[in-house]
C-alpha cells in the first residue's frame, strides 16, 4: 500500500463512535500498519458534533485528515454526513446511517433540519445509506448500531484480511458478543 | 508489542517508568487524562491527587521534589497562569528529585477561553523545555525530562498541545525503574528564597542556562534529516507532523525536541545546507524570533498563520498557495453548539435568572458557561476561574459609585469555587460588597468529565475524603447565616424566591444551588441526600396550546416541530418545562 488511508467516523456525542473506532484501530495495529487516531474531547460531551479520524499505512505523520482526503466517511447521523462531506476524497465512499438528531437551533425552531441531504450527497458521491439502528434493533438491541456501521466500513474499505470476529469477541462484553457479530455481518451486507 | 495510546496516556506511562512517586493536577482540557491514567493504572507506585487548583498542585509537586522523590504536575495552559508564582521561583531553587510540569496548550480553543502559547513561559521563567510531537515521544520525553531535571538541577516544562494530547499513536513501553529516595537535608541557601539567597540563586541560574545551551546544541532531541539542498524546515510539536506531509520527502528537516534553550548553532549549520529555510510552528513566532535574533534568515509567520490551530490544509495553502480540494454542498449543515444536557440542574436556575431585569451577571468557567448560550443568554461576563465573584464585586462597586441601581449576580460552580472563588468571596465579605454569589453545586467537576473535588467526598485515587461544608465556609468568611441559603435549582419557585430575597438585601449574600449533575455516576451520599428516582415528562397534546414556553428553557429533550414534543429517551424528568408551562399540559410520570 503506497498511500496512507484515511477514515473519518462522524456523529453526535454519545452515539458510540468510540467503541467502533477502538475495534477498528486495534485491527489495523494487529495487521501491522502504522496507525494514528485523533479525537476531539471537551465540549462534545454536551451534544456537540464529534469526529474520530483514523489514518493508517506504512508511516503516518499527521494525526488529522485534510479536506478532500478521506477514503471513507462513516456518518452516524445524517446532517453530520453533510457537514463533513468536503473531507471526502474524489471517488471516496460515504456510508450514512439514516438517522436525524436535531441540534439546538433546530430544536428551538430557529433553524430547519436540512431536507434532501441524502439525495444531494448520493448524486455527488458513492453513497450507501441504511438505517443502522433499525437493523441493530431487529437483531436484538439498537445500541449495536455502531457495530453495524463498523461492518459496513470494513467491507467498503476491503479490510477483509483482518480477523474482526476475534477482535469483537475480545473487545465486546461477553453477553453482547453474538449480537455484535450478527450486527457486524449485517453491516457488511449493506455495502457488499 | 506496541500500544495505540494518546500522548496523555503516554505521559502517564512515562512518569511511571521514570520512577515518579507523586503526581498532582487540577483537571483541564486537554490535560485531564494524564492524572486520570496515573490514578487508575499506576496507583500502586504513584501517589496521585486532584489539587483544588494548579498553583496548589505545582506547589505540592515542588514539595515532593524537595523532599527527595520524582514528581509531576499537569495542567492546561491557563492553569500555568495560576501556577506561575511558584513556577518562576522554583526555576531559581532547582530541584532535589526530578520535577516536571506538563503544560497542555489548546491552539484553536477547542475547550478554552484563550489560546496562549506557553512556550513563552520557558523563556520568561528560564525553564528547560521539551516538546513531544507524538505519543512515543511523549513517553520518551517524559522519562528524559526527569533525567535532565536532576542532571541540570532544574524544573522541566513538558509542553504539549491538544492534537498531541488527544491523538493516538503506536508506543513501545519500557519497564519502571525505581529511583532511590534522596534523604531530605535542610539547605537554606538553595530553598529559602529570601532576597539575599535569591540573588545568589539568580547568578547561579545564569551558569545553569549556559550549561543548558551547550546541552541543547549536542542533544539528539534536536536533530536534522538532510534529504535535499533546496528547502529546509525547522519545526517542533505536532506542527512537525504537518510539515512532513506538506513539504514531503524531498525537503530537509530540523526537528526541535528541546526547545528552550534553542539549539541556535545547530540550526545555523542546518540553514547553511539549504537554499531556503522555513520555520513551521503553531501560534507565536517562538522559534522564528530566536532564529532571527541570531541572524538566521528564515520564512515563518509572514506565511504561516499566527493564531488558531494549524493543519495540513492551512499549511499547504500558506506555503504553496494551493487550496485543498473539498467537494462543496448546496445544503449547509446547521451548527451543533454544545448545550446544557437534558436534566442539567443549572437550567432551572438560569431560566429564573434570565428573567431578572437590571442585573449584571458575572459568570465563570465550567458547564454553566453554557448559560450564556441561547435561548437563556443569561451571562454578561466570563473571564477566568474565580473572576465571577471578584469581577462581580468590582462591578457592584462601580455601580454604587456611579449611582446606578444595577445589581450584580456572580455565578460559579462548586469546583471552580474551590479552585479560585474562596479568596474572591472573602474579598466581598471583607470589603463589605453587596453582590449576590450563586454557587452552582452539582457535586462534581462537570465539564472536564466528572473528576472528584474537595466537595464530592472522594479523592482521585477513590479514597473517602472530608466534604467541604460550603455554608459553614461562607459563614467563616464573614457572611451572616441569614444571608446564606441552599435551594434545589430545579424548583423554579424556590429558586426565584431565594434570588428575589437576595436582590432585596443591602448586604452580600450567597445562594447555593445544590443538585447532582444529570450525567454523574451518583455516590452513596448523592443517593441518600437527593431523590434521584428516574422520572419522565410528557406533553398532553390535548392541553398543549403551542405557546412553546417549554422550549424557551433550552432543553435538548424538547423539539418544536408543529408543536413541542419531549424525547422520552433523553428526558430525566427534571420538571423545569412542566413548571414553565402556563397551561398545565406537561405531566410527570
Amino acid at each position: 500500500m503506497k498511500e496512507n488511508k484515511n477514515i473519518l467516523l462522524v456523529g453526535v456525542g454519545g452515539q458510540g463512535t468510540i467503541l467502533a473506532s477502538k475495534i477498528l484501530s486495534e485491527g489495523l495495529v494487529e495487521a501491522g500498519y502504522d496507525v494514528k487516531m485523533s479525537e476531539i474531547h471537551g465540549m462534545s460531551q454536551r451534544g456537540g458534533s464529534v469526529s474520530t479520524q483514523i489514518r493508517f499505512g506504512e508511516k503516518v505523520y499527521s494525526p488529522i485528515i485534510g479536506l478532500g482526503e478521506a477514503d471513507i466517511i462513516v456518518a452516524f447521523e445524517t446532517m453530520e454526513a453533510l457537514r463533513w462531506f468536503p473531507y471526502l476524497k474524489q471517488g471516496g465512499k460515504l456510508v450514512v446511517n439514516e438517522h436525524e438528531i436535531p441540534s439546538l437551533p433546530i430544536l428551538l425552531g430557529a433553524a430547519e433540519y436540512p431536507q434532501g441531504i441524502l439525495e444531494e450527497l448520493s448524486a455527488k458521491a458513492d453513497v450507501s445509506v441504511f438505517k443502522a439502528g433499525k437493523i441493530a434493533a431487529e437483531l436484538g438491541n439498537e445500541k449495536a448500531m455502531n457495530i453495524v456501521l463498523l461492518g459496513a466500513l470494513v467491507e467498503a474499505m476491503g479490510l477483509s484480511g483482518i480477523d474482526w470476529e476475534a477482535l469483537i469477541r475480545r473487545m465486546v462484553k461477553p453477553a453482547f458478543v453474538e449480537l455484535n457479530l450478527a450486527a457486524f455481518e449485517a453491516g457488511r451486507r449493506q455495502v457488499a | 508489542m506496541k500500544h495505540l495510546i494518546t500522548a496523555n496516556e503516554a505521559i502517564a506511562r512515562g512518569a511511571y517508568e521514570a520512577g515518579v512517586k507523586f503526581a498532582a493536577a487540577y483537571p483541564g482540557t486537554p490535560s485531564t487524562e494524564i492524572l486520570e491514567n496515573i490514578g487508575s493504572l499506576y496507583r500502586e507506585e504513584i501517589f496521585s491527587e486532584w489539587a483544588p487548583n494548579e498553583k496548589v498542585a505545582l506547589e505540592a509537586a515542588i514539595g515532593a521534589s524537595i523532599a527527595g522523590v520524582r514528581a509531576i504536575s499537569a495542567m492546561k495552559h491557563v492553569g500555568v497562569n495560576v501556577a506561575a508564582d511558584p513556577l518562576f521561583t522554583v526555576a531559581y531553587t532547582g530541584v532535589t528529585g526530578g520535577l516536571v510540569l506538563v503544560s497542555a496548550d489548546d491552539p484553536g480553543m477547542h475547550s478554552s477561553q484563550n489560546e496562549q502559547d506557553n512556550r513563552n513561559y520557558a523563556v520568561a521563567a528560564r525553564l528547560l523545555m521539551l516538546e513531544p510531537s507524538d505519543s512515543q515521544e511523549a513517553l520518551d520525553f517524559t522519562k528524559k525530562a526527569f533525567e535532565l531535571s536532576e542532571r541540570f538541577d532544574t524544573p522541566v516544562l513538558l509542553r504539549v498541545t491538544t492534537r498531541v494530547c488527544h491523538s493516538k499513536g503506536l508506543v513501545t513501553f519500557g519497564e519502571r525503574k525505581e529511583v532511590p529516595y534522596i534523604p531530605y537535608e535542610k539547605n537554606i541557601p538553595k530553598y529559602v528564597t529570601t532576597p539575599a539567597n535569591a540573588r545568589a540563586l539568580r547568578g547561579k541560574l545564569e551558569e545553569r542556562i549556559a550549561r543548558l545551551r551547550a546541552y541543547s546544541e549536542e542533544t539528539e532531541l534536536n536533530y536534522e534529516e538532510i534529504n535535499g539542498g533546496e528547502i529546509g524546515v525547522v519545526s517542533a510539536g505536532v506542527a512537525y507532523q504537518y510539515a512532513r506531509e506538506v513539504f514531503g520527502p524531498g525537503a530537509s528537516y530540523f526537528k526541535v525536541g528541546l526547545s528552550w534553550p534553542m539549539p541556535i548553532e545547530k540550526i545555523r549549520a542546518f540553514a547553511a545546507k539549504v537554499k531556503k529555510l522555513y520555520v513551521v510552528e503553531e501560534m507565536d513566532p517562538y522559534m522564528e524570533n530566536a532564529l532571527r535574533q541570531a541572524g538566521i534568515e528564515c520564512v515563518g509567520k509572514e506565511l504561516v498563520p499566527v493564531y488558531d490551530e494549524l493543519n495540513t490544509d492551512k499549511l499547504r495553502k500558506a506555503i504553496f498557495g494551493t487550496e485543498s480540494a473539498g467537494a462543496a454542498t448546496e445544503r449547509k449543515a446547521v451548527g451543533r453548539p454544545p448545550a446544557m444536557c437534558a436534566g442539567c440542574p443549572h437550567r432551572g436556575f438560569f431560566y429564573v435568572l434570565s428573567k431578572k431585569k437590571n442585573v449584571m451577571v458575572t459568570g465563570d468557567i465550567g458547564c454553566y458557561t453554557l448559560g450564556a448560550a441561547p435561548p437563556l443568554n443569561a451571562l454578561g461576563t466570563v473571564i477566568c476561574m474565580g473572576a465571577s465573584i471578584s469581577a462581580g464585586h468590582g462591578a457592584a462597586r462601580a455601580f454604587e459609585r456611579a449611582g446606578a441601581d444595577t445589581r450584580v449576580v456572580s455565578v460559579i460552580g462548586d469546583s471552580t469555587f474551590f479552585h479560585s472563588g474562596i479568596t474572591s468571596l472573602m474579598d466581598v465579605a471583607y470589603n463589605g460588597g453587596k453582590s449576590v454569589t450563586v454557587i452552582l453545586d452539582n457535586r462534581i467537576t462537570g465539564m472536564t468529565g466528572h473528576q472528584d473535588n474537595p466537595g464530592t467526598g472522594y479523592t482521585l485515587m477513590g479514597a473517602p475524603a472530608p466534604v467541604v461544608n460550603i455554608p459553614a465556609l461562607c459563614m467563616a468568611l464573614g457572611f451572616k447565616e441569614e444571608n446564606i441559603c441552599t435551594v434545589d435549582p430545579r424548583d423554579l419557585k424556590a429558586t426565584e424566591a431565594a434570588l428575589d430575597a437576595a436582590l432585596e438585601k443591602e448586604e452580600p449574600s450567597v445562594i447555593i444551588c445544590k443538585w447532582p449533575c444529570a450525567l454523574k455516576r451518583f455516590s452513596e451520599a448523592d443517593k441518600r441526600d437527593f431523590d434521584l428516582t428516574p422520572k419522565k415528562c410528557r406533553i398532553d397534546a390535548a392541553k398543549c396550546r403551542n405557546c412553546r414556553m417549554c422550549s424557551k428553557t433550552g432543553c435538548p429533550a424538547i423539539r418544536v416541530k408543529e408543536k413541542p414534543e419531549i424525547d422520552r429517551a433523553s428526558c430525566t424528568g427534571c420538571s423545569v418545562c412542566r413548571q414553565v408551562c402556563p397551561f398545565g399540559a406537561i405531566e410527570m410520570e
